[in-house]
């Protein structure tokens, strides 16, 4: 075990599967050599060379595009668009063109690509800078969407996601880059499609991911006579139905906590579903907790009221908890 | 790009004040933003336009409050040069109730409809489009306004303005496409992002006209500025303007600049365009450097003032965060 900061980790699966399979090639704007505008991309240019890790032009869509065509010629491209609010303008490209390569030509053609953004909600960076655009991602058939909270699925999962044959989708937390945690030195993959149970608990499931799940674990570690189960999803799509499931079955109880505008969100799928397939067990209504119906606001206190903060997450677990059935 | 002499262009005394002043006002303003951000009083991301004011001082001095423009995330000088008012802009960077956007945007999107600003953006090429739209609502009300899109060299790469370039073109439309040429975007040099760093060739390619001016030298804006917005307001349709500047900080600030030396940024400081102006002031108009002194003054207490207030004011109420989601009122 290694502990290092939530970018180094980044940084550590990017070397590593550069060195593993001369395939993989690191595109995007200031990637080469500044580093990468937040520095996850360190070294690669000298480890691996011009041809492999190259600087791009500010072209969202020609980049992604140029990406999924290497991909579709071979290639293992691994695409930089710095902050999610910028892939909006290559949506092109991710939605109607790799997304749905291997399906419009049944198979015929992959494109095994990833996208990696920060979303940097919680840095005060504003409306156009710190949107959570999870689920936009996450309605596209064909499209993984991946996002690590810890250093070690951060490097995990985009590990997996470089080794997966489909594009993946993966977001990386800008509030968490310099947080520290343990890395195995072995090579380990966190697989994609496959939840983390960070703690164990009997009273209710909370389901995060994210940016949320730090603070997620914050709630609960404050919560004393209660006894919940946490777990951080780690793959929005496609989500692991069956860890979810399982524990709801036990505990009766639902709390879905993201950072996302709550309306159309992730947590709308995963509340649907629990509510129609553990429709016996359920004890109390299923709860989303997230943010408003607005966009990402810049000044500080704002943001803290917009993002579900600790004490919001404790009060919701608490009044689920407390919430009885009426008697029909 | 021959040195233009203010008298020959038709600059009085009076408004080569003004244009100093405007240049001052964006100097100090983004000075101050600059300070406050480093003393962490101010949150977020800010990008400054230190040394490219001459681009948003002399462009903004060829419009009047009913002309449009659409800028950048290093958009300060601009919104001043068009009549942003300090209090309001420094308050939004404050995240204050009383900024421009009850402090719920940031310095990369100070929008004033009552003097024309569109907006500034922080997607890189964002305000382009909005702002051949300008041209085309001054289009159909036929008064003679101009929208002016204000964007980096970084920007260029981006397909959406060769989509703007082409449009505004095909429909003749009162458009000023204005690039403010800094050398770089983010942290790489031109040289490494655009394949043709002469920026006026590609509105050639458009059939479009296209001036490369010295960003620098406000009188040389000024003069490529009125230019193309007589074209504009004449129906002869749009114009691009290639203006040559220097950007002295970094990228944001907090950005260590590893990725240039010292003396570049040293040598980019001899050709301010402040400096340069006073001279032209003192030689062609005879203003004593006591009277720009006096200038200088009046500007870093109406900063301070703005300061002040921007301190003094509330924080929004984060109850009211889902407002102005949908439009409020009828329109
Ligand atoms: C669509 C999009 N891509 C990338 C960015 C990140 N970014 C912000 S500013 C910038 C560089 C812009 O360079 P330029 O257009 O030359 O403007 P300058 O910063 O020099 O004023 C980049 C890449 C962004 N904000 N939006």
């Amino acid at each position: 075990m290694t502990t290092v900061k939530y970018w180094q980790a980044i940084n550590r699966a990017l070397h590593e599967e550069m060195a593993r399979d001369d395939r993989v090639l690191v595109i995007g704007e200031d990637v080469a050599d500044p580093g990468g505008p937040f520095g996850a991309t360190k070294g690669l240019l000298e480890a691996f060379g011009p041809d492999r890790v190259r600087d791009t032009p500010i072209s969202e869509a020609a980049i992604v595009g140029a990406a999924l065509g290497a991909a579709m010629a071979g290639y293992r491209p691994v695409v930089e668009v710095m902050f999610l609010d910028f892939v909006t303008v290559a949506m092109d490209q991710v939605v109607n063109q790799a997304a749905k390569v291997s399906y419009m030509s049944a198979g015929n053609f992959a494109a095994p690509m990833v996208i990696r953004s920060i979303c940097a909600s919680g840095r005060r960076t504003g409306p156009q800078h710190s949107q959570n655009l999870e689920a936009w991602l996450a309605h596209v058939p064909g499209l993984k969407v991946v996002w690590g909270s810890t250093p070690a699925d951060a490097r995990g999962l985009l590990k997996a996601a470089i080794r997966d044959d489909g594009p993946v989708y993966v977001i990386e937390s800008l509030v968490e880059w310099s947080t520290r945690g343990e890395v195995a030195d072995e090579d380990e993959i966190v697989p994609i499609g496959v939840a983390a149970v960070r703690r164990e608990g009997t009273d209710l499931t909370l389901v995060t991911w994210g940016g949320a799940a730090p603070r997620a674990a914050r709630a609960v570690a404050q919560l004393e006579d209660v006894s919940v189960e946490l777990i951080d999803l780690r793959t929005i799509s496609p989500w692991d139905r069956e860890t979810v499931l399982a524990s709801v079955r036990r505990t009766g109880r639902l709390l879905v906590v993201h950072d996302a505008v709550v309306d159309f969100g992730v947590g709308a799928e995963i509340a649907a579903t629990v509510a129609t397939e553990c429709f016996d067990e359920l004890v109390a209504p299923v709860r989303r907790l997230g943010a408003p119906y607005a966009p990402a606001p810049f000044a500080p206190h704002l943001e803290a009221a917009y993002l579900p903060q600790p004490e919001d997450i404790v009060s919701a677990v608490l009044e689920t908890i407390r919430t009885v059935r009426k008697a029909s | 790009m021959t040195a233009v002499r203010s008298q020959d262009v038709g600059v009085d005394r009076e408004l080569a004040i003004d244009l100093y002043r405007t240049m001052r006002r964006i100097r100090q303003f983004e000075t101050t933003a600059g300070e406050l951000f480093a003393a962490g009083e101010l949150p977020g991301f800010i990008h400054l336009s230190i040394g490219q004011e001459a681009v948003a001082a002399g462009v903004c001095a060829a419009l009047d409050d009913a002309d449009y423009i659409t800028t950048t995330h290093r958009g300060h000088g601009h919104c001043i040069a068009k009549g942003g008012r300090l209090r309001e802009m420094m308050a939004e960077l404050y995240g204050r109730e009383g900024g421009y956007a009850l402090g719920r945007s940031g310095s990369m999107h100070i929008a004033d409809n009552t003097v024309g600003i569109l907006g500034a953006n922080a997607i890189v090429g964002g305000g382009i489009p909005m702002a051949v739209g300008g041209g085309y609502a001054a289009q159909l009300a036929g008064r003679g306004q101009v929208s002016v899109a204000f964007f980096g060299d970084g920007a260029v790469a981006e397909g959406v303005l060769h989509e703007c370039l082409n449009l505004a073109e095909l429909w003749q439309l009162p458009v000023v496409f204005v690039c403010e040429h800094n050398g770089y975007a983010e942290m790489t040099p031109v040289s490494k992002h655009l394949a043709n760093a002469e920026v006026t060739d590609l509105a050639a390619a458009y059939g479009m006209p296209a001036e490369k001016v010295d960003g620098n030298d406000v009188a040389a804006v000024l003069t490529a500025a009125r230019a193309a917005t007589a074209r504009a307001r004449s129906g002869a349709g749009p114009t691009l303007i290639e203006a040559r500047t220097t950007r002295w900080r970094g990228h944001f600030e907090g950005d260590p600049q590893k990725y240039r030396a010292r003396e570049e940024i040293t040598a980019m400081t001899e050709r301010d365009p402040l400096t340069h102006w006073r001279d032209v002031l003192h030689a062609a108009h005879g203003v004593p450097p006591a009277e720009l002194d006096q200038v200088d003054a009046d500007i870093a207490d109406l900063v301070g003032a703005a300061v002040e207030a921007a301190r003094a004011m509330p924080l929004s109420d984060p109850g009211g965060l889902s407002r102005h989601v949908y439009p409020e009122g009828a329109r």
